[in-house]
């Protein structure tokens, strides 16, 4: 019995030590999510980053998130007690955890912070975002070939540069293969409510919209469109299951291989800040399938488009463009800078209505 | 037959006894869905109630976040607490806490870049000005017309959110945002912050109102002429009326009293540890609040607790939801069966009860 | 802008749609408010009702079968929230925000197997006859049943609270419950009944949401609907017809917004999204400058039948 306690305590003692000595070796990777990671849309992406890294790195990682964080006070607390438990590297995955994110990283100058979407980067804190515009040029030359009533359906949540940029370059790339289409843009003031996204994608279905782009989380306006028998594009993640008829293809957020990215920086110790924004090269901007819908020359239009895009011989904003009022933006052959497209917020010359402030 | 006896004085055990027994009740219950859900009821329970406490890795700043989290509650419940007590139902301080931070900030950011020290305090006038302004409305409406203040104070919450929005993609954009809707960070403007008043303690300037807030509640209802009017006119209304209490200053006292404090809640949140107005910069607090003022019995010493108590709740859910991973849902449901269990074990304080056969009539 | 693009019998058909589940919600609310208590939780109940319905019309490929267990499971919620207002003497105010913390919470745990997933929906079902009447025939009769059911309730509602006894019954309770107990009515079970009748409405209205207006299941996909049920009672100054103007203000003041921004007008969304409010708190204020307090007079307070 005793010989037992001492061999079962030594065993203990080695495994205690051993323990440690893996939570040293292992690398702890925090998420905060803003939304349920169920959400089908821009959480789930995330949550999908997550467990691909769990799977690159196995044993070696660790990971945790905690989902539904409110932005500002809330978040700031929730990062701090991630940090305090352990955490080498974190990434907010939100735009309202841009200052929170600062703040917390000043206490944890150890730990390495990731911001999604924002524009403040400091010692420990990088920024990465994606080039969603770089889909939405895709889906909008693809919307402009294949709309019968020329009016396109746009839900749009917030009036902020990413929405914007997404909607000129949408519309740019409609109207370059279809002069007469019409962008209807509806602000629903959010980027998840079912119920109102669907009220959204019905308004705009019963205003004669054919195809109806979205740029808010939930998969509603998709299964508006299928329940009318019209057209869309999903957002964030594949929405083939809400539209199995309706969906054209999902610009899908791949945040797995930037996520995989660092944590092995992280690993290596050769982790520095710094801002990304990504795009369909480095494949953080991907495409599900395109629809069997797409006729056969649109689809090989879409695709080597995204072969320009992604090897770089065409930018997605590339001039002649005009500004809404009609005064120059870009000239022939220029293309638009990467400081004008961050805090873009005017529209491109024939879009109708007004940016609401 | 069981049966409800309305006892002739409160029970002084069962008022001390019932926290308690709810909080057991809730650590049981809440114990079986933490194991329903795959986790060890016991690391789940101590996590929550213990860590965020005494927990090595932890407390040290949890203890100070305890502080942060609780101050807006009790800052609006003590505020609520008097108008419950004399029969006047403000259920709209979301809205007063919105509209304080909205003219609190405000305020500040009128003189931005100004480093002038009267900024801050100007600042907690505003936001106490703010919240007062709206409560003033359901105040008057009640007082003129006799409409009732539940639903128009409820009512303008959403009012309020709408304002939030508004401000906050327009009026008080921050011009150096990059066109995101929200306005410039208080925190970086330090004239403008509401500071920790010794580091590291999260005693910022709301908090300490807030422990001021519950002495000045105390002597007020205890010592204090109108406090006892209060009393009256909610246990007794006719006797108040014959004792010549006048309903109308009640009225206008307690949710202007209630205004005040929760306008200054909000502005405290918005120049600290929020920073800055955003779209939907109102977390709840105002809601929270009036289940904390429960919680505490109305009683500002209660209420204190009631804040600490759910402000635990909080930070020590966040701790099991990232440690354990128990789902964030699952603490909502673990604070509402506090909620129910406190309320249920209520009964006792009033009433006795009575096994008895049915009578016969 | 092109206005004309807004084809006014599409934008009534789909108000109709949006405002269903508020208008049922608000209706459940205003039989519990007429016994004389006021149950907050309504958002809570909602919320419930929609993923327990939504979740049993998943699983047995039947929405009829998803709206009656979305009733029951509304109904059982309230009875948590009866238990302790009427037996315990729980504050009806504290209580209500309780059960929507509650509600809230036990939907998205029960949610999580469901999200994603596509649920079988109500079939349109085109009235014979009606449904062949110009224009009107679209807008007002080729909806799904529940939208039908939800008017045909509010005439059940109207036609119970005006003519039969029970109506007068429940009304007294409402109004005193001191003289209707002292006229031998039994108080508490009469307010139980009202306040299941309320659960279940607010269920249905959440199911509502799910297996039809959307329909899949989202997390606190009710967002805040049924705090605008609680709105619209006090608009409809606690009169059934009213509730169905009320119900369709509301939900159409949202529809309206979506279709003029579709059209290219130019709105101020805030202002239009705060108007319903500023617009219940007149009628508030109207009702009451007349001396009619509105409100059930006892409303809210405690009934404990000391002796």
């Amino acid at each position: 019995m005793k010989r037992r306690t001492l061999l079962a305590s030594a065993a203990a003692v080695a495994l205690a030590f051993s323990g440690t000595a893996m939570a040293e070796d292992k690398t702890k990777v925090g998420f905060v999510f803003v939304g349920p990671v169920g959400d089908g849309g821009w959480t789930t992406e995330h949550n999908n980053g997550r467990l691909a890294v769990e799977e690159a790195f196995g044993d070696k990682v660790e990971t945790v998130f905690q989902e539904k964080v409110p932005e500002g006070a809330d978040s700031e607390r929730v990062m701090t007690q991630m940090a305090l438990s352990g955490a080498d590297l974190i990434f907010t995955t939100s735009f309202g955890y841009m200052d929170p994110t600062i703040n917390v990283a000043k206490k944890f100058p150890d730990v390495k912070f990731e911001h999604a979407t924002g524009y403040r980067q400091s010692e420990n804190v990088s920024s990465y975002s994606a080039r969603f515009y770089e889909g939405r040029a895709v889906i909008g030359h693809i919307a402009g070939k294949m709309t019968k009533t020329n009016k396109v359906g746009y839900i749009a949540s917030f009036p902020i540069p990413e929405v914007i940029r997404g909607i000129n370059s949408a519309y740019l790339h409609a109207k370059r293969v279809n002069p007469d289409v019409e962008f209807s843009v509806v602000w629903v003031y959010t980027w998840e409510d079912a119920a109102k996204e669907a009220d959204a994608a019905e308004a705009l279905i019963n205003q004669g919209a054919d195809i109806l782009m979205q740029h808010t989380d939930t998969t509603a306006p998709m299964l508006k469109a299928e329940e009318a028998g019209i057209l869309a594009f999903g957002q964030a993640s594949d929405m083939i299951a809400a539209g199995p008829n309706a969906q054209l293809t999902s610009i899908i957020d791949d945040w797995a291989p930037y996520y995989i990215e660092r944590t092995q920086a992280v690993m290596d110790g050769t982790w520095g800040s710094q801002n990304t924004w990504h795009g369909i090269k480095e494949g953080m901007v991907a495409f599900a399938d395109m629809s069997d819908k797409i006729p056969t020359d649109v689809r090989a239009e879409a695709l080597q488009m995204i072969e320009d895009l992604k090897d770089g011989s065409y930018h997605a904003f590339t001039g002649p463009i005009n500004k809404q009022d009609g005064s120059a933006w870009l000239a022939e052959g220029e293309t638009a800078d990467d400081g004008t497209l961050a805090g873009m917020s005017f529209y491109v010359e024939g879009i109708t209505g007004d940016i609401p402030n | 037959m069981i049966r409800l006896e309305k006892r002739a004085q409160p029970s002084q055990f069962w008022t001390f006894a019932t926290p308690f027994l709810a909080v057991i009740m809730t650590m049981i219950v809440g114990g079986i869905m933490f194991a329903a859900l795959g986790s060890d009821p016991f690391e789940a329970i101590r996590t929550i109630f213990w860590d965020p406490l005494f927990s090595e890795q932890f407390a040290a700043y949890s203890r100070p976040q305890l502080l942060v989290k609780a101050g807006p509650l009790i800052l609006i419940a003590i505020g609520l607490s008097l108008g419950f007590k004399a029969g006047i139902w403000n259920i709209g301080a979301e809205g007063q806490y919105i509209i304080g931070a909205i003219c609190g900030a405000g305020m500040g950011l009128a003189f931005y870049p100004s480093e002038s020290f009267v900024i801050f305090p100007l600042m907690i006038l505003a936001g106490a000005l703010g919240g007062w302004a709206w409560a003033m409305i359901p105040a008057v409406l009640k007082v003129r017309f006799g409409t009732n203040e539940i639903l128009v104070s409820l009512m303008l919450v959403y009012v309020a959110e709408n304002l939030l929005a508004s401000v906050s993609s327009g009026l008080l954009k921050n011009p150096d945002g990059m066109g995101f809707p929200g306005s410039r960070n208080l925190q970086q403007y330090p004239a403008a912050a509401n500071l920790e008043i010794f580091q590291s303690t999260g005693m910022h300037w709301g908090v300490l109102s807030a422990f001021i807030a519950v002495i000045f509640a105390y002597a007020l209802l205890s010592r204090h002429m109108f406090g006892f009017q209060i009393r009256l006119a909610g246990e007794a209304p006719r006797a108040a009326r014959f004792a010549g209490v006048r309903p109308s200053r009640i009225v206008f006292l307690c949710l202007g009293i209630a205004g005040a404090l929760a306008g200054m809640a909000g502005m405290f949140e918005v120049a600290g540890p929020a920073g800055q107005i955003t779209i939907d910069f109102n977390s709840g607090y105002g809601f929270t609040a009036i289940i904390v003022a429960f919680l505490g019995r109305l009683h500002p010493i209660g209420i204190l607790f009631a804040g600490l108590l759910m402000a635990l709740t909080y930070i020590g859910g966040e701790l099991a939801s990232l440690m354990l991973g128990i789902p964030s849902a699952a603490i909502q449901l673990f604070q509402g069966m506090l909620l129910f269990f406190l309320l249920a074990t209520d009964v006792f304080i009033n009433f006795r009860i009575r096994f008895s056969k049915r009578e016969v009539v | 802008m092109d206005l004309s693009s807004i084809n006014p019998v599409l934008l009534i058909a789909s108000l109709m749609v949006s405002a269903t589940p508020i208008l049922l919600a608000a209706l459940g609310e205003l039989v519990v408010e007429k016994s004389g208590v006021l149950n907050l939780g309504v958002e809570g109940m909602m919320i419930t009702g929609a993923i327990c319905g939504f979740a049993i019309g998943v699983n047995t490929g039947s929405p009829v079968l998803g709206f009656m267990f979305s009733a029951l499971c509304g109904a059982l919620l309230s009875l948590a929230f009866g238990i302790l207002t009427q037996y315990l003497l729980s504050n009806q105010v504290a209580t209500g925000l309780g059960l929507t913390l509650v509600g809230l919470g036990l939907s998205s745990l029960i949610g999580k197997p469901y999200e994603g997933i596509k649920s079988p929906t109500l079939q349109k079902m085109e009235l014979p006859l009606l449904s062949d009447i110009p224009i009107f025939g679209k807008m007002f009769f080729s909806h799904d049943p529940m939208v039908y059911f939800s008017v045909a309730l509010v005439a059940a509602v109207w036609a119970v609270l005006k003519f039969s006894r029970a109506g007068l019954i429940l009304r007294a309770v409402g109004e005193s419950h001191d003289a209707a107990h002292a006229l031998g009515y039994k108080v508490v079970r009469i307010r139980m009944l009202a306040i299941l009748f309320g659960g279940a409405c607010a269920g249905l209205a959440g199911a509502y949401i799910s297996l039809v207006r959307v329909p899949q299941w989202t997390e606190g996909m009710t967002a805040g609907a049924g705090w605008i049920a609680l709105a619209i009672v006090v608009f409809a100054s606690w009169k059934p017809w009213r509730i169905l103007i009320g119900a369709y203000l509301f939900g159409g003041v949202t529809v309206l917004q979506l279709n003029l921004q579709a059209a290219g007008a130019k709105v101020p969304i805030e202002v239009l999204s705060m108007s319903p409010y500023l617009i219940t708190i007149t009628v508030l204020v109207i009702i009451s400058a007349r001396g009619n307090h509105g409100a059930p007079a006892a409303l809210g307070k405690i009934f404990h039948a000391s002796r």
